[in-house]
């Protein structure tokens, strides 16, 4: 009769750890690649908007509108894949029985999270990318190339606290209610921002309040980036890391009591 | 003698709010062997299941995997798991979703030797979310075994399939049991405990009611099943003495007896006209309501 010590634990080697990340990753990329309900509307309404305030009707406005806006869009177009990828996929997966498969199966600690923020990064850069391609082939922005990479990095990272909001969002809304309450904060949140019309030309008190909003911070920093900006970079970084790691510390607090 | 018991709860207790799921359960899954766990809905098989995936964790007592805690993942690394309810990306391919669960384990089995053993070759290639249902149960028995897991837990594995689906299921469990693999397995068809199990456990309001191989299970109930064609009526026959329990299937009257040699000249006493007269040793379906029956009288007696 065979015993327990005889067949000793299969070693999972570093490699292979690293390649059941990678794999996540790949996988969670994918799947939202090939879902266009979740894909088309995050990198059209950015652009289409785009198209429409910067280019078509960016003759009624300054000179300085287009750029101006690739920055509003910008920021508009990140809040999709974090909150949208993380909010309404945890809060999907958590009541269809997927996290508790992965939760039952030895994917590494984190890996179901960091997939999903891959993915997030990914759909960030390519929101990005379609935006300065407009901007600069079309709208006929002038931005010299320090500009245009510190643009799509800050933009690119700047999905972050979005996926934190998003992944507490997450795991405090469970299934098919999560679409709703994500469009509530998604929404709102933009336009209290100031990302669809400049906060100057919004009353008094919305103005006041606007440092409340993670994506009025981003914008802050989005407009420097294009050499709109009026200062404060490092508070307004700093307000963005405090958001994220608050939203994550809590979530985590959530996924480890409910999961 | 050497320990063979891969999987264990030691008296385990777990409560959600006000619900008691479980009330002081114990349970060895020893290695190589087919344990089904049978019982009503709530019964607490699915918790039980839960607390040695490490999914939960027990209240009072404990629950071990390989000798460790379930939420270890190096004993995680040693499983394999179906659940009842996991909607799978539909966007992903069939190979892919292969090729995503291997990677968590330290030696998978390579991925067309997966899909041969669970009859999906012809489907790698197609998107999860564009099969049949009894196609998707397939390929999550696939993703169970992947990772050559030495205990492989299938919640409820074959709802949805039909018949040939079904035993061609019930085939690849039994050479994976073959290679040495123990099986936990919740079900509801008693067939499906039949033909699989060397052990079954009966778990019922958080407790287990009872426990042992299919044929002292079936032995612990010396209930008979009695077939016949018969104009008696079923609401006449349950008011006979002995009578546990009647009912009607494709045109026969099935009898569940403790007495089946005094009911049935009873029975052709009644009906002269009485034709087609069967009777069997009961299944485990008979014996599973007369545990479980057992139970609900005890505990309203207490």
């Amino acid at each position: 009769m065979s015993t327990i010590d005889s067949t000793a634990t299969p070693v999972m080697t570093a490699g292979r750890v690293m390649g059941a990340y990678i794999e996540e990753a790949r996988a969670e990329c994918l799947r939202y690649l090939r879902n266009p309900g979740f894909l088309l509307p995050t990198l059209l309404f950015p652009s289409v908007f785009y198209v429409m305030f910067g280019i078509f009707l960016a003759h009624a406005n300054s000179a300085d509108a287009p750029r101006y806006l690739l920055a509003s869009y910008g920021t508009f177009g990140v809040m999709a894949p974090g909150l949208f990828g993380f909010g309404v996929s945890l809060a999907l997966e958590r009541d269809t029985g997927l996290l508790t498969l992965k939760r039952a199966l030895p994917m590494p600690p984190g890996a179901y999270l960091l997939g999903k923020m891959c993915m997030a990064l990914l759909v960030a850069a390519i929101v990005s990318v379609i935006l300065l391609c407009l901007a600069v082939f079309v709208a006929g922005v002038q931005l010299p190339v320090g500009r245009i990479g510190g643009f799509f990095l800050l933009e690119v990272l700047g999905v972050l606290p979005f996926a934190a909001l998003g992944l507490l969002v997450g795991t405090l809304v469970k299934g098919q209610g999560a679409p709703g309450v994500i469009n509530l904060i998604y929404l709102p949140m933009a336009f209290l921002s100031g990302l669809w019309f400049p906060l100057p030309v919004m009353p008094a008190f919305l103005q006041a309040i606007a440092p409340l909003w993670p994506a009025y911070h981003l914008n802050q920093l989005a407009l420097s980036a294009v050499g709109l900006g009026q200062g404060g970079e490092a508070l307004h970084v700093a307000a963005l890391i405090g958001f994220t790691v608050a939203f994550v510390i809590v979530a985590a607090r959530r996924l480890r009591r409910h999961g | 003698m050497n320990d063979t018991r891969i999987a264990r709860l030691i008296n385990a207790r777990k409560s959600y709010g006000a619900v008691t799921a479980l009330d002081g359960v114990d349970l060895d899954v020893h290695r190589g062997e087919i344990l089904a766990l049978l019982g009503p809905n709530g019964a607490g098989k699915s918790t039980s299941i839960a607390l040695l995936l490490g999914l939960h964790r027990p209240d009072g007592g404990t629950a071990t995997l390989f000798d460790k805690d379930p939420q270890d993942i190096d004993a995680r690394r040693r499983i394999g798991v179906m659940l009842q309810a996991a909607n799978l990306p539909a966007t992903l391919k069939v190979g892919e979703l292969l090729r995503l669960t291997a990677s968590y384990y330290p030696e998978p089995r390579p991925i067309a030797e997966c899909a041969a053993l669970a009859g999906i070759t012809d489907l790698l290639s197609r998107r999860y979310g564009a099969l049949s249902g009894g196609q998707q149960r397939r390929v999550q028995f696939a993703l169970a075994m992947a990772g050559r897991p030495d205990i492989l837990f299938l919640d409820e594995p074959t709802v949805g399939m039909d018949i040939d689906a079904r035993q061609s299921l019930w085939a690849s469990i039994r050479r994976l049991v073959s290679e040495g693999c123990a099986v936990v397995l919740t079900t509801h068809y008693l067939e499906e405990a039949e033909a699989l199990a060397d052990r079954v456990c009966v778990i019922a309001k958080g407790r287990v009611v009872s426990e042992g191989s299919v044929d002292a299970m079936r032995a612990h109930v010396s209930l008979r099943r009695i077939r016949c064609v018969t104009s008696v009526g079923i609401e006449a026959l349950q008011a006979w003495p002995d009578v546990v329990s009647v009912d009607t299937k494709q045109g026969r009257t099935i009898i569940a007896t403790a007495q089946a040699e005094a009911v049935v000249r009873r029975l052709l006493d009644a009906d002269p006209a009485l034709s087609e007269l069967e009777v069997q040793r009961a299944g485990l379906a008979e014996a599973f309501q007369e545990i479980t029956r057992d139970t609900d009288n005890l505990q309203e007696a207490a």
